[in-house]
């Protein structure tokens, strides 16, 4: 259950603490003896974590989001229920949705998983939608005249000039799961986050693991952030969107 | 013990214990709407001043998407290495944690203000400060108060998060991080507390906004 991370307070979390460097006797901020040090047996591998995690809760965030707006899209009556719906999601606090999940799904990835993405939901839906919706009329109604029919011109009129919207909002999702999965790793050691409760389960916080896998995530963050923005324009070079 | 039961447990466990359950709940009330009232008296003059001069677009921007990308646990504990752990320190932290949403919505507000209509405001004689909070932030307040929801109800989650980093007087995250004194069922109930408190304030808010928008809404 909960809460054993902090709990515990087990064994010595630093290796070495009071024997090691000058550095990490003083907690000093940033100690690059012991990234490198520990790049291999700790950062390196949380880091591959967190991108997986982040990989698989955006694609199924994306695909899911994708369904709902769909239908959100398609039969105007159900775009304010599905909006409150995932604005509901979105409003629960990660903390108490893993809480809640433990029990269920057990001590898992997929308990950090599936909150991680209802929270994309919101933010993906309501792009998606609003990208759908916002092909002026009269670009429509030309496609209309050329006679696509409705199928068409949704997979080459609508679906396309929503992209940039929709991708609007896979960045904001992704960057928010990268920065909401460290939580996670209260319940589940998976991800960045593991280290960071790591660090701050020793008295006196370990500030060098702390500064270095924080550190992580905010550059991953922006990393991914920029990959997308990229991907964006490759995707759709006639706009010039930020 | 079956899931069901669990649960069960978990809903008997609020009425059982509703003093504690109360008390803890407002600690956790206590710190986010301190650091909300903070966060809002640095946030909003600055981004509504930013906004009627049309500047700054770029911190408006940054402040937002570095905002996102910071975890929250990380911040939390790097006040807490750096201050130590109580309840100021933790409410600092929640302050930069509020600060985005409010600044930058509240930059997009005033900034989006059809020019025309600051134009005549000017020329009927009034002053600046005048137009900011006379013609600007009544027409930019439901984006605003989109703001400072989406900031209330981030907060209002933070809060919890602080008693699970450690903090004293750290409400019900504290409840969430101690499984051996609560038990399972006090951890889930505290869980749903803090649920609640977050749907209230999201549901508070967006009732304000709501009203604001149709307040402002240009009548056909």
């Amino acid at each position: 259950m909960s809460g054993l991370r902090l709990a515990d307070g087990g064994g010595p979390v630093i290796p070495n603490f009071g024997h090691g460097s000058a550095c990490l006797r003083h907690n000093h901020w940033f100690c690059p003896s012991w990234v490198r040090e520990h790049w291999g047996d700790i950062l390196q591998p949380a880091l591959i974590q967190h991108i997986k995690l982040t990989l698989v809760v955006v694609g199924i965030g994306l695909a899911i989001a994708f369904l709902l707006a769909l239908a959100g899209f398609r039969w105007r009556f159900l775009d304010p229920p599905l909006g409150a719906a995932t604005d509901v999601l979105y409003t629960l606090p990660s903390i108490a949705l893993f809480t809640v999940l433990v029990p269920i799904t057990g001590l898992e990835v997929i308990t950090i998983a599936i909150p991680l993405i209802a929270y994309t939901l919101f933010i993906l839906y309501r792009n998606i939608v609003t990208g759908l919706r916002s092909v002026p009329a009269e670009v429509l109604e030309s496609a209309r005249g050329m006679g696509l029919t409705r199928r068409q011109t949704f997979m080459h009129v609508e679906f396309p000039l929503a992209t940039p919207a929709m991708m609007a909002g896979v960045r904001i999702a992704t960057v928010s799961t990268i920065s909401i999965a460290t939580i996670g790793a209260f319940f589940i050691n998976y991800g960045l986050g593991t280290p960071i409760f790591d660090a701050l389960g020793v008295a006196d916080i370990f500030r060098t693991e702390l500064v270095a896998a924080g550190g992580l995530a905010i550059l991953l963050a922006l990393v991914a952030d920029v990959l997308l923005s990229l991907l964006q324009r490759v995707l759709t070079p006639w706009s010039r969107t930020r | 013990m079956t899931l069901a039961s669990l649960f069960i447990d978990a809903l008997r466990f609020i009425p059982d214990n509703a003093h504690l359950l109360l008390d803890k709940a407002l600690e956790t009330a206590k710190l986010a709407f301190t650091a909300l009232g903070i966060a809002l008296l640095i946030a909003l003059p600055i981004g509504l001043w930013l906004g009627h001069k049309h500047r700054g677009l770029t911190l408006a921007l940054g402040v937002s998407s570095v905002g996102r990308a910071l975890p929250t646990i990380t911040l939390i504990g790097l006040f807490i290495a750096w201050l130590g752990v109580g309840f100021w320190n933790v409410t600092a932290a929640l302050v930069v944690i509020g600060i985005p949403p409010i600044l930058t919505n509240a930059y997009f507000a005033v900034d989006g203000v059809e020019r025309d209509v600051v134009e005549a405001a000017r020329g009927m004689g009034l002053t600046e400060r005048q137009i900011v909070t006379g013609v600007e932030l009544p027409l930019g307040l439901p984006l605003l108060l989109a703001g400072i929801r989406t900031a209330a109800v981030f907060v209002v989650a933070t809060a919890t998060i602080a008693g699970i980093a450690g903090v004293e007087a750290g409400g019900l995250g504290q409840i969430m991080a101690n499984p051996v004194v609560y038990g399972q069922s006090g951890v889930l109930a505290a869980a749903f507390v803090i649920a609640a408190m977050a749907l209230l304030t999201n549901f508070a808010l967006g009732t304000a906004q709501q009203a604001a928008s149709r307040r402002m809404a240009p009548r056909a």
